[in-house]
């Protein structure tokens, strides 16, 4: 009893949050997606698979190829971005690699409701962007960045690109540097020690950054609210607006436990590939 | 030499984009025109009467109350936490494993429609004590996951080491163990401060109508116009903020060169 005592006290305060607060509202949510929803908006505890056949709907279906569409293109995008970058800095020397990492987790700490308000301003119809393209004479009229897929795009990118940056930075920085000169020496041109030694090395990186930018850009759903303008109707804000407005818990949840699936096979097949669950949670770049 | 200025640009380049929006802001915040057009003049005003708009103000007292709660609260029990699994061996520790992945893992929005129903149906009242029950839901998996990446390099002789010399089990606990992971926990407990500062998704399911927070009062805001004192806060915060994170900075650096 006294060997079990303080491992009691230290485990169940976690284990009460992750049972009563993570498992037991997942289960829950299962169950809400297989009842029917009530005439005001509650949920009738009567099992029916409507919920599911709803999402096979065109409408519904084109929503979730747009959702992934935009989802791909944002992950591309910052990958592409990123790669370089990650890789740019580590050439670094360490004190100059610290500040410029801190400079990539600084606007984490500002709301990132914020930073898309400064998005706005600078992307709008006004813009500051679209008004010195114009003062330039470079454009007769405002180029549209917003409240279209583009707007979302850029919007996702922005406020997603450090979650790709940090996994790759930890791991090009940790490369071990003579690889690549006995790669230059065994007669390899850059591209193809790029190719065969250094992208090898990294795909688990690009893989981890790659699911942290895909999957939360399916939920972010102020994002297309606010730059997509209504247009750009995403997973997310079908899943918020049964929710909230329609108040159609149960169709809501059936959507949420559709993207769960979605992500939860993503993350098998990430783990089947060998690569390390906690580089999901941008963890491992702490020394 | 010529590329090594290309790849400079390259990182100003995407350090700009990271930074224009926030800079803007800053630049807006002493606009004396109302509109974030053009610039005017140079003016304090939006700092006064920030002073005055209460309710914007109050959302921020609540996000940094939120944040400050949740980070204590994430940090110990998460601690604790990452040390058990650590060190016993007990039935449910793979259970407990998997659970911790899921706020990882699954999308925010998920995890915010969950805490809903289960709030709901248990009669709970939203409020910022549910905010800051699904903020501790969230942050505690990433301060589990840093202190254990100290906890697998930690040697655990030195603790028998110091149970021989006399120390009793808690003298171990304070003087040991937790200085020894310090690192972790430290890194945790910032992870977890950025995350529940960030946060908008989950506190907009979570927040009750009279939970003001500064994500939920923003987001209304941009929909139906946003004011200039927004940007005056903003840079309120990112003046703390890039202090704060100066001094980190200088640890960090001071330990480079030690190790």
């Amino acid at each position: 009893m006294s060997k079990k005592l303080p491992l009691l006290i230290m485990i169940l305060p976690i284990a009460f949050f992750m049972v009563f607060l993570v498992a037991l509202p997942c289960i829950y949510v299962v169950i809400i997606s297989f009842m029917e929803k009530g005439i005001y908006g509650g949920i009738e505890y009567i099992f029916t698979l409507e919920n599911y056949k709803l999402i096979l709907e065109p409408l519904y279906l084109k929503i979730f190829a747009n959702s992934f569409f935009i989802a791909l293109v944002t992950t591309i995008i910052c990958l592409l971005i990123s790669y370089p970058f990650a890789c740019f800095i580590s050439q670094k020397n360490k004190t100059v690699q610290t500040i410029l990492i801190t400079l990539v987790i600084l606007p984490f700490l500002t709301n990132s409701l914020i930073r898309i308000h400064g998005l706005i301003i600078l992307l709008r119809d006004g813009g500051i962007i679209n008004n010195f393209l114009l003062n330039i004479n470079l454009i007769d009229e405002p180029i549209k960045f917003m409240y279209n897929q583009t707007g979302t795009i850029i919007g996702m990118v922005y406020t997603l690109l450090p979650f790709m940056i940090l996994p790759l930075y930890s791991n090009i920085s940790k490369l071990d540097a003579n690889l690549n000169d006995a790669a230059k020496d065994l007669g390899a041109n850059k591209f193809k020690t790029f190719l065969h030694v250094t992208l090898p090395q990294t795909k688990y990186a690009i893989l981890a950054g790659s699911i942290m930018v895909f999957v939360p850009t399916l939920s972010y759903f102020f994002v297309s609210d606010l730059l997509g303008g209504g247009k750009t109707m995403m997973i997310g804000n079908v899943i918020k607006n049964q929710f909230l407005v329609a108040r159609n818990w149960p169709f809501g949840a059936a959507l949420a436990i559709s993207i769960v699936l979605f992500t939860l096979i993503v993350v098998i097949v990430y783990r089947k590939m060998g690569g390390k669950m906690e580089q999901l949670g941008g963890v491992s770049y702490e020394k | 030499m010529k590329s090594k200025h290309l790849k400079n640009f390259y990182i100003f380049l995407v350090l700009l984009f990271l930074f224009l929006p926030i800079f803007i802001l800053v630049v807006y915040s002493f606009n004396s025109s109302r509109l974030n057009v053009t610039f005017e003049n140079f003016t304090f005003d939006w700092y006064l009467s920030l002073m005055d708009n209460v309710s914007l103000l109050e959302a921020f007292k609540n996000t940094l109350l939120i944040a400050f709660v949740s980070t204590t609260v994430s940090v110990i029990i998460g601690t604790m936490g990452a040390i058990a699994m650590h060190r016993y061996q007990f039935k449910t520790k793979k259970a407990l494993d998997t659970l911790l992945y899921i706020p990882i893992v699954i999308p925010e929005i998920v995890l915010g429609i969950s805490l809903l129903s289960i709030f709901t149906l248990t009669n709970i009242e939203l409020s910022l004590i549910t905010i800051t029950l699904a903020h501790i839901t969230f942050c505690v998996p990433f301060v589990v996951l840093c202190v254990r990446s100290t906890l697998s390099s930690y040697d655990d002789q030195i603790e028998l080491a110091a149970m021989d010399l006399g120390a009793n089990k808690f003298k171990t606990l304070f003087y040991i163990t937790i200085p020894s992971l310090l690192p972790g926990i430290a890194s945790g407990a910032l992870l977890a401060f950025s995350l529940s500062l960030d946060d908008v998704i989950i506190s907009y399911f979570t927040a009750g109508p009279g939970s003001n927070t500064l994500p939920l009062k923003i987001f209304s805001m941009i929909k139906m116009g946003i004011t200039p004192e927004v940007n005056a806060l903003t840079t309120i915060i990112l003046l703390f903020t890039i202090i704060a994170l100066s001094l980190f900075i200088i640890i960090q650096i001071k330990k480079n060169k030690k190790g």
